[in-house]
């Protein structure tokens, strides 16, 4: 076959793919960047720079929201580190042990909130915690810890963690499968040596099996990380989109939502919105040079 | 074997630990869908309770389907997600083919391309897309949620399919080629009947979070009658927020048909997590 033939058949396979993917995917989102770099008065739309970054970064009718929208987001992405992957890694240890009986039914069982809408896993829990219903206190008064209740989610200083929590208890099946799967990659021969070497159990754990699944727990971050910096839902079907109590469950997928759509009095801005969905592009971006430059090639691939 | 692994304290631990974990990964489904069923009065004076001859109760079941349209919902919800399977399985079988089977120049370049939206979400470029759709007057239709989930999904199954596909016996088709069969017959009726657990992968990964998306019908499609079924309820939820019956109703019907998909495939998806497909 010549070389300067072109190969039709390659070309139709290709096209659909690639022109949607460039259509709705990446167009719209060099687009959305360039948008950032414009500003609209009297329907017209003018070219500013970065003007509206300035504004976001410095100007105070905005900056205090974004920086106060940043914070929450890292918050939100701490927690889900520190509480989902040892509650994850924790369950996919348990389970991968041989010969647990109803292994299965567990791993299903566990992973039926991951399958739930946010608009489910918001409305359920938020009904559960309410005070007007009064599952959550009657729960706590049962094991005598009733002076432990508050209206979580309607406290500016609890509001934020609860729903991070809630986003774990949602999400823990995901680490918990992606680890169970690591754990029984690594062969027997390798657990053998070392229980011939005297180290079983805990001490297997830690110091085998542990680092052997280290690559598995930078996947689970960086996935937790781009996942919880484009988050909305579940904070917009818990606390709207005004991300309530006074802006403390405020992360940057609502202050964009708030920003792009206009609420209450302030009308929308789609180049205000434009300059967020850069800012978060950006982190996304940054997270994903981290997790590939630094970690991927720090952490030692082991091969079987 | 040691001592340890058959020790029957550890597993009595073991299960005892995931027991717990499991009452707790389901006990506010259980809550909602027991409470669903409750007289008011019930549901405030013994939620924990299952219903009983005394306080069980339709009445929360006859509000929703009277003030809401969820048959409409579901219709939209079904039709969106099958129209994107559809798409996202044809087109990413087609360019995974292409990438895997044929040399030509640019293919390692294409290839990068296409795996860029693994990591980068598609939200971040939403002000563009509505801009796009208004344009094309597209916004509130369900195309316009449709070609959205397609190019979400492409990335990631371009990715998993091409892997499977460098896979099938180039012997295969080859023999094909000797016979005559021209590319577009070896792909239909050769390879994608190999390929087919591969995309009932890729079908599983992308059907819960399009079925569950509340951010672009809430921008692109929020007409009533294009409102998919996770839109629909959290609009209805919110109108009705005081009337716990129709509320806890509304949840479990939302709640059944994802239920109802993961009873189905629940196999599926998780030998697919497990097998390594999101490497």
């Amino acid at each position: 076959m010549g070389a300067s033939r072109i190969k039709w058949h390659v070309v139709v396979f290709l096209a659909p793919a690639v022109l949607v993917y460039t259509a709705i995917m990446i167009f719209p989102l060099f687009n959305t960047l360039r948008l950032a770099l414009y500003s609209e008065a009297d329907q017209v739309r003018a070219f500013v720079g970065l003007e509206n970054f300035r504004r976001l970064f410095g100007d105070p009718n905005w900056s205090g929201a974004f920086w106060n929208a940043l914070g929450n987001n890292f918050w939100f992405f701490f927690i889900h580190m520190l509480v989902q992957n040892p509650i994850g890694i924790a369950l996919a240890a348990i389970l991968s042990h041989p010969r647990l009986r109803f292994a299965a039914f567990y791993r299903s069982a566990i992973f039926i909130p991951t399958i739930l809408s946010f608009v489910i896993v918001g409305f359920a829990w938020k009904l559960i915690l309410s005070p007007i219903w009064g599952i959550a206190p009657d729960m706590l008064d049962a094991i005598g810890l009733k002076s432990l209740f508050a209206p979580w989610l309607g406290k500016e200083e609890y509001a934020l963690t609860t729903l991070a929590l809630i986003s774990v208890w949602q999400f823990v099946g995901i680490p918990m499968m992606l680890i169970y799967a690591a754990l029984l990659s690594i062969p027997e021969e390798i657990l053998e040596a070392a229980e011939v070497e005297g180290l079983t159990g805990m001490a297997a754990f830690w110091k085998i099996k542990l680092p052997l699944i280290l690559p598995s727990i930078g996947i689970i971050s960086i996935l937790t990380f781009v996942g919880n910096f484009n988050a909305f839902d579940l904070i917009y079907a818990a606390q709207g989109a005004l991300a309530g109590p006074n802006f403390a469950t405020d992360i940057l997928g609502t202050f964009m939502y708030r920003t792009f759509f206009g609420f209450q009095l302030q009308l929308g801005d789609p180049h205000m919105g434009s300059a967020i969905a850069t800012a978060m592009f950006a982190i996304i971006l940054l997270g994903v040079c981290v997790y590939l430059f630094a970690i991927q090639t720090r952490i030692r691939r082991y091969q079987f | 074997m040691n001592k340890a692994r058959r020790n029957p304290a550890n597993t009595l631990a073991m299960h005892g630990a995931l027991i717990l974990y499991t009452c707790i990964a389901l006990f506010p489904v259980f809550v909602i869908l027991i409470n669903s069923f409750k007289t008011r009065k019930a549901i405030f004076r013994e939620p924990l309770a299952l219903p009983d001859a005394d306080s069980f109760s339709m009445i929360g079941y006859q509000t929703v389907m009277k003030q809401g349209d969820f048959f409409l919902y579901f219709q939209n919800s079904m039709i969106v997600t099958v129209a994107s399977l559809f798409f996202v399985l044809m087109f990413g079988a087609m360019a995974a083919f292409a990438l895997s089977e044929y040399r030509f120049r640019g293919n390692t370049l294409m290839g990068l391309y296409l795996a860029l939206g693994i990591m980068i979400p598609i939200r971040i470029g939403t002000v563009a897309i509505l801009e796009l759709m208004v344009a094309s007057g597209l916004v509130n239709t369900l195309w316009a949620l449709i070609l959205v989930y397609t190019a979400q999904g492409l990335p990631l199954a371009v990715f998993i399919l091409s892997e499977f596909m460098r896979q099938v016996s180039d012997d295969l088709k080859n023999a094909g080629r000797i016979d005559g069969l021209s590319e577009y017959t070896i792909f239909f009726r050769l390879v994608l009947p190999l390929v087919r657990p591969a995309m009932a992968t890729v079908a599983v990964f992308n059907m819960i979070p399009i079925w569950n998306d509340l951010w672009f019908p809430l921008i692109l499609a929020p007409a009533e009658e294009t409102k998919t079924l996770t839109l629909g309820s959290q609009v209805f939820i919110g109108q009705f927020v005081t009337d716990w019956n129709a509320v806890l109703s509304a949840l479990s019907m939302a709640i059944l048909p994802v239920m109802v998909l993961y009873v189905i495939f629940s196999r599926q998806l998780i030998r697919g997590i497990t097998s390594g497909a999101v490497k």
